[in-house]
């Protein structure tokens, strides 16, 4: 009788790479449901937008590459990289903006570099800081959070919006809009207001800014549940936030006047999203334990310093890429000591 | 109780030990043709010290190695030399390599064999030299010369026992544990006396009850020993020879290094109750036990079997294969390797045969790129990072891989459990290690040849400048005008030759043997001068 060959081991894994990706993808939810009940349908939209033009990118510039085309849209590393760009994105962006983001993403970002596993940044940032540097008007329209907006826009007012720049009568763009706490923060800090009357402002909650926190915490519940399926390492989060709470604490203390609570640089911007979603991408972040630690804690750091210091109101792109760039050597510099050698 | 020190990853296997303990212990049938491949471990051949057509006994050396530690290969059963000749081997190549075909008579006729009732009266050398002709080597399935082990080069302080039979499916170590447990404590006694440690830990994967049951009752009989059943938790690989002593011990085999380096002897419980037979009774290593396995096949179990059986008949005695049997493998699903024919001999170190149905071991998913997840250097049991060694192998950067310690990967397979891209990692670093080993004998050669070839040129340049100075010692000696020391010479030769006899005239050869020749001379134009000639001109 004669039988198949094949290399050992004959166990086969568990896991795929489509499943940890669609892990990522469920594990969002929480933090989408509070942007969608915070800031309206627009999110939804964008979504859409962005996961048919991931979708599309993929697929033709594979064709042009001459890969094969199912298999790779299957392992829906695409689709997680247009969410993460989707919900960065403020909800009545015009849709051409999200379509421009996301094919620099996918098509820069991730396939001019080989594709999944060879990107050597965070594809959903680059598309992210694309948008940002080019379009700062555009990009920092941000609409109220549902406790302090005047007027809520419908699933047809947010689609008009998106692809017509028509608004229901009376509403102009500029009237709808509102700062991002973080914003609002920076502007009036500048103009050397306190940190006591920014806030005392009707958008801003105890914790963080109103809405912000529930966003907040919805991916900080789905970042949790990635930890506890273990699809993502636990070093990157936990230093990550570790050390935005400890610079904001430190700073917190000598100058309460001018530098807003931890608590509050936890649960503003995109914190949360960044630390368990943005800069656990393991292609593009470091892969030793150590390193993985210095790569979170560093990114944690960047974000306060530029919040605090530079000219963005938020960091969490700037400081996931600039990381991106030190992963290679991060990794180089903390292998960590293999059995029967010395340090 | 001892305490333990777990080693770092490894991974929780389905262990389908049930499989094949459903079903008795039981001796496999004597086959009617035996194979002895020829091939031992260090790549050397043995060579056969009986001629085809000669007729053999159990137990009788049919092959020796030329040097003295490869251990002899013995007839397992009686009958005549078939033939010696090149026949597929049981290795992952598949090649093709020198055996020796018995063709068994069923009488199953031994030699004498005699033992030592009390191991005690002999020294450790002797007893040394008993377990090599004896045949035995490391039953694991490395396959190591035993005695070789047992005299370690350095003092060790404690003797370890490998009964963590960690691969999925094996259930063999189990089995003799379950049988032999008296045998394998006196082995061990007898390899602690020739080490001359106080102490010997026995590991034992805490899945196997009715073994640790065994040996505890058999350790009791005895009253007090020096001997420790260490129960320890069943994660693949702990019974890798360096995980376990890192387990029992806390000890870490340095790099490079082997075992004794950390004070420790491996064996494993096989080899120990092989060490016990041929001590006491006199028997050579000429049988083992295996397990056939896997849904493959009809009625798994362990069989005793003779050392040069053909897995065909085992399987057959097992009920022969399942109409859904797919892949058949030699050693267990982790690092066990693919056979593509029942056709091949069972060896010393051949511990399982795994038939599986169609499904029950699936083959991989397509191949995707590496995303860097980091999962398996999170299990990688000697802490390397697969995902760096991947990345560097596939590159061929090979000097990378091995700063990310490459050699030390012990091949056991765990990442390759856990990658969600489904990269064959242990095959690729496999591969690059063998590049690497082959790289570094192609350097060593390379630098050998360059020594050799320097050391030419500077032998070549010295003959030429001794040449070049005795050309110049000799113009300058004739550019003297009549006082060159050889100019003078030959005057000094002539004027000899005149004296003795005045007929001979300077340019002619009476009744001499030797020709006159001319040799151009660059100052005095043409001298000549006598030379003898060459006798056999």
């Amino acid at each position: 009788m004669r039988f198949s060959r094949s290399f050992p081991p004959y166990v086969a894994p568990s896991t795929s790479v489509s499943g940890v990706m669609r892990g990522v993808l469920v594990a969002m939810i929480p933090g989408l449901a509070a942007q969608l009940w915070q800031f309206g349908p627009g999110v939804l939209v964008q979504l859409s937008i962005a996961l048919v033009v991931a979708v599309a990118a993929e697929a033709a510039v594979l064709s042009m590459r001459r890969r094969a085309i199912v298999p790779v849209l299957r392992d829906n590393s695409a689709a997680l990289s247009a969410a993460l760009l989707a919900v960065s994105l403020p909800p009545l962006l015009p849709w051409w903006l999200t379509v421009f983001g996301t094919l620099f993403a996918i098509v820069v970002g991730k396939q001019l570099y080989g594709g999944l596993g060879y990107n050597p940044f965070n594809p959903a940032m680059v598309g992210y800081a694309v948008l940002l540097i080019s379009f700062p008007k555009s990009m920092n329209h941000w609409l109220p959070p549902a406790d302090v907006a005047a007027y809520s826009l419908s699933w047809g007012d947010t689609i008009s919006a998106i692809f017509d720049r028509s608004l229901p009568n009376g509403l102009t763009f500029d009237a709808l809009a509102m700062a991002t706490p973080l914003d609002t923060v920076k502007t009036r800090l500048a103009l050397h207001e306190s940190l006591d009357d920014i806030q005392a402002a009707g958008s801003f909650s105890r914790l963080a800014g109103k809405g912000w926190d529930w966003v907040n915490l919805g991916y900080l519940i789905g970042g949790l549940w990635l930890l506890r399926r273990r699809l993502i390492s636990w070093q990157i989060p936990t230093a990550f936030l570790g050390t935005l709470f400890v610079s904001a604490m430190l700073f917190f203390l000598i100058d309460p006047a001018r530098y807003p609570t931890p608590l509050f640089q936890l649960l503003t911007g995109a914190t949360m999203v960044g630390a368990f979603f943005i800069a656990t991408d393991p292609v593009s972040a470091a892969t030793t334990p150590t390193g993985r630690l210095i790569y979170g804690g560093l990114i944690g750091f960047l974000i306060f310093v530029i919040r605090s210091f530079g000219g963005y109101p938020d960091g969490v792109a700037f400081a996931v890429l600039l990381m991106n760039l030190a992963a290679p050597a991060l990794d180089y510099w903390t292998r960590p000591r293999v059995y029967g050698h010395s340090r | 109780m001892i305490r333990l020190w777990p080693f770092r990853g490894g991974v929780h296997l389905d262990t389908q030990k049930a499989v094949s303990s459903v079903l008795p212990l039981a001796d496999a049938d004597l086959p009617s043709r035996l194979v002895f491949p020829l091939l031992q471990r260090g790549g050397e051949n043995a060579q056969p010290v009986v001629s085809v057509g000669e007729r053999v006994l159990k137990g009788q050396v049919i092959a020796r190695g030329a040097d003295s530690p490869v251990p002899p290969i013995h007839a397992s059963s009686s009958g005549l030399i078939e033939s010696i000749r090149p026949l597929p081997l049981p290795h992952p190549s598949g090649l093709c390599d020198w055996c020796i075909v018995i063709e068994t008579d069923g009488r199953d006729e031994a030699v004498e064999m005699t033992g030592t009732a009390d191991y005690r009266t002999l020294s450790p050398r002797s007893l040394r030299g008993l377990i090599n002709e004896a045949g035995i080597v490391g039953l694991g399935g490395a396959g190591f010369p035993t005695a070789v082990k047992l005299d370690p080069p350095r003092s060790v302080d404690t003797l370890i026992l490998n009964g963590a039979e960690c691969e999925p499916y094996i259930t063999c170590d189990d089995s003799l544990l379950r049988h032999f447990p008296q045998e394998v404590l006196e082995g061990a006694r007898i390899l602690m006396h020739i080490l001359g440690v106080p102490r010997c830990l026995l590991g034992i994967e805490d899945n196997m009850p009715e073994a640790i049951a065994a040996l505890r009752s058999a350790r009791q009989r005895d009253g007090r020993s020096a001997i420790e059943v260490v129960p320890v938790p069943s994660i693949y690989p702990t019974g890798g020879e360096k995980q376990l002593i890192q387990l029992l011990t806390g000890r870490e085999v340095p790099a490079h290094g082997i075992p004794a380096d950390a004070g420790v002897v491996c064996h494993n419980v096989g080899t120990a109750a092989a060490a016990f037979r041929a001590v006491v009774r006199g028997e050579p290593l000429i049988s083992r036990i295996v397990t056939v396995t896997g849904r493959g096949v009809r009625q798994p179990r362990n069989l005793s079997v003779r050392i040069g059986t053909p897995i065909a008949d085992l399987v057959r005695q097992c009920g022969g294969y399942s109409e859904r049997a797919e892949r058949l493998v030699l050693g267990g699903p982790m690092m066990g390797f693919s056979l593509a024919s029942d056709d091949l001999p069972i060896v010393k170190g051949a511990n399982c045969i795994l038939v599986a149905a169609a499904g029950e071991l699936p083959s991989r998913g397509q191949t995707l790129p590496c995303i860097r997840c980091g999962a398996c250097a999170d299990i990688c049991p000697v802490n390397l990072l697969p995902q760096q060694l991947y990345w560097y192998s596939r590159a061929r950067n090979l000097e990378r891989a091995g700063e990310h310690q490459l050699l030390d990967c012990i091949e056991c397979g765990c990442c390759d459990t856990v990658c969600p891209s489904h990269i064959p990692l242990a095959q690729t670093f496999r591969a690059a290690k063998s590049q690497v080993i082959a790289n570094g004998r192609e350097r060593e050669r390379a630098h050998h040849a360059r020594a050799r070839f320097e050391a030419r040129l500077a032998r070549k340049d010295e003959q030429r400048r001794e040449q070049a100075e005795a050309a110049k010692r000799k113009r300058e000696a004739l550019s003297k005008p009549n006082g060159g020391e050889i100019a003078r010479a030959i005057e000094r030769a002539r004027a000899r030759k005149q004296a003795a006899s005045p007929s001979q005239v300077s340019g002619s050869a009476h009744g001499s043997p030797g020709t006159v020749i001319q040799e151009p001379d660059e100052t005095h134009g043409t001298c000549p001068v006598q030379r003898p000639e060459p006798a056999e001109h």
